[in-house]
């Protein structure tokens, strides 16, 4: 032992140097724990975009496709349809899509590429239940309109396009997926780069 | 023999001496009411928990694919599995019940003022790994309900501006709750949210010993010896442990040792609890549907969402205030805000004067008031969302909320009745 008096300054030098190459260790030690909830190679494999048939498609038919584990709509849309989109706007909480719930191609009064072809995820935007398809019975819903979605959690309300209507829970409009038309009658969901 | 090896262990772990500072010479109030019964409940439901959960294990598969047979294997195959099961899912309910009336005691005498704030937050960190707890057992069954419960409650994290969505994705470990969330569910369950717990509830004890437990009049029972106070035979009767007498700068008047008065009393009440618990694992297990919910008793399915989607009972309460507000994020906000509040008690209450016995007749009315805000969201919490029922939502928050906000303006000169001198 020596008696030489203490050097305070290096001390504390000594405790704030290892304390922080401690904590940079620490760091470091915390990145593989938290880095495994990240999902696996496995899970991103299957998260990979899928393509559906749209050729026995039936005007009004809704269909499910599963991707990403989320039920995907493509739902086939008679002209009807499409015609009544523009006469309840005013009950639309965001009835141009201003908010980026879709890719820019679908930025329009239909949300889709193709005017009768409807691509949404088919989760409600408030907490992630999925919404009942109401192709006839929507006016004891909303008056006046014929055909939409209802959400059973908790009343949220969508229109033929995945549009949200006023004083329900759901913030927004329906996502719209990444999607292309492989042909006529394929789509691919989850991808569109190099989409027409 | 036996007494040489008792004080070599001693000399080496004085064992004896900390049973006797935490039991046999521990110093309780004499005026436990049946209110008092909760906190040893709480502590014998967490052992069922634990022992039960243990066995359910043996058998559990914690998987996508097989967790909801083994469950059904449990319950039909499996000697006395249905047994084990139904004593750990009636037990999750019968946990939040106990604590739910430990934590009303609280209030009602007033224990989370000065000096056991920290004790209550060591309280409010236990009511908060419970939840959790609570919350990813529920996903194990891999039923419906399990499922949908658990897409709502992490949609919750989702409503956080810009981290959100990749918030849900890390939690989960899939872009949809799968066998990969189930298992990280499984593990903290089991192994990590069970040692926190007991850790807590080593601190909620060690803090409470520290400053003494409160009683329904929420006077103290340890005074400075400076002659004041006269002890009377029944006072100077028991041993305490010269700890709490701080070297005689205090005196400890009307206070019994925990063991044997508490130890026995508390019996009563374990005989009580276990009566009605028994009486719903034998002939009531699911609780009318509360405890375990009718969508549970099928398989998890991602493609369809049950007609109405509740949480189990306990966390309605919160639940109905997240839906109150119209803004999902700012709904995940208020939801965690009442929580909080709670949190923030031994400051929001301002009062000099601890128990309700004591205080004026406008606190009284504000904790009814707490309590029926807090039983009329639990039941809207349950009921699908009308219009009506949110609107009834929204006003029951408030009430909820003017509970903190009234308490923390009239508290400060609040019309308190005289204190008595001695425990009554």
């Amino acid at each position: 032992m020596s008696n030489a008096p203490v050097d305070q300054g290096r001390r504390r030098f000594l405790t704030i140097a290892t304390s922080v190459v401690g904590g940079v260790g620490a760091v470091g030690a915390a990145v593989p724990f938290i880095a495994s909830w990240n999902p696996s190679e496995k899970a991103k494999q299957a998260g990979a975009a899928v393509s559906a048939d749209i050729s026995k498609l039936e005007p009004g038919q809704l269909i499910r496709v599963e991707w990403r584990g989320k039920p995907v709509w493509i739902v086939k849309r008679p002209q009807a349809m499409l015609d009544a989109l523009a006469n309840h706007e005013d009950k639309l909480r965001d009835p141009e899509s201003a908010v980026a719930q879709q890719p820019a191609y679908a930025q329009n009064r239909y949300r889709s590429k193709k005017p009768e072809i409807f691509v949404a995820v088919g989760i409600c935007t408030h907490l992630g239940c999925s919404p009942t398809y109401l192709p006839s019975d929507f006016s004891a819903q909303v008056e006046g309109v014929t055909s939409g979605f209802f959400c059973p959690c908790h009343g949220s309300k969508f229109d033929m396009a995945g549009r949200v209507f006023q004083s329900v829970p759901a913030p927004s409009n329906l996502m719209v997926p990444p999607y292309m038309y492989i042909d006529d009658n394929t789509i691919l969901i989850g991808e569109d780069e190099g989409a027409a | 023999m036996f007494k040489n090896l008792m004080s070599w262990i001693e000399y080496r772990l004085p064992f004896m001496d900390k049973m006797n500072l935490h039991v046999m010479q521990y110093p309780a109030p004499k005026n436990f009411n049946f209110w008092y019964f909760f906190g040893s409940l709480a502590i014998l439901v967490l052992v069922n928990q634990i022992l039960t959960g243990i066995w359910l294990t043996m058998n559990y598969v914690p998987s996508a694919e097989g967790a909801f047979a083994s469950i059904e294997y449990i319950m039909r195959d499996v000697e006395y599995g249905w047994l084990l099961r139904y004593m750990h899912s009636t037990g999750a309910s019968a946990f939040f019940v106990v604590v739910y009336l430990h934590m009303l005691r609280g209030m009602m005498y007033g224990s989370y003022q000065k000096p056991r704030e920290l004790l209550w937050i060591f309280g409010m960190l236990i009511f908060l790994v419970l939840m959790a707890e609570a919350f990813m057992g529920y996903l194990l069954p891999w039923g419906q309900m399990s499922f949908w419960g658990a897409q709502v409650i992490i949609g919750i994290f989702g409503t956080i501006p810009f981290i959100g969505e990749d918030l849900t994705l890390w939690i989960r470990g899939d872009y949809v709750i799968s066998g990969a969330t189930l298992n990280r569910f499984f593990a903290l369950h089991v192994i990590a949210l069970p040692l926190v717990l007991v850790i807590l509830v080593f601190l909620h004890i060690m803090a409470l010993h520290e400053v003494g437990s409160n009683n329904p009049d929420g006077i103290e029972i340890k005074r400075d010896n400076d002659g004041s106070v006269e002890q009377t035979d029944a006072d100077t009767k028991f041993t305490f442990h010269q700890y709490f007498t701080r070297g005689g700068k205090k005196v400890i008047v009307d206070a019994i040792p925990f063991h044997p008065y508490y130890t026995v009393k508390d019996l009563v009440g374990v005989a009580g609890f276990l009566l009605v618990f028994a009486w719903v694992i034998f002939f009531f297990p699911e609780g009318g549907g509360f405890f375990l919910e009718p969508p549970n008793f099928e398989a998890a399915n991602p493609l369809k969402t049950p007609e109405h989607i509740a949480p189990v009972w306990y966390f309605t309460p919160f639940y109905a205030i997240l839906r109150a507000i119209p803004h999902p994020f700012m709904g995940a906000v208020a939801m965690f805000a009442a929580i909080l509040a709670l949190a923030l008690l031994p400051w929001l209450d301002r009062g000099k004067v601890r128990s309700v016995r004591y205080r004026s007749g406008l606190h009284k009315v504000n904790l009814v008031n707490f309590c029926i805000s807090f039983v009329a969201l639990g039941i809207l919490g349950v009921l699908p969302a009308t219009p009506t029922y949110t609107l009834l939502s929204q006003l029951f928050s408030f009430t909820y909320f003017g509970f903190f906000v009234l308490l923390f303006f009239y508290s400060k000169n609040e019309a308190t009745k005289p204190l008595p001198v001695r425990v009554t």
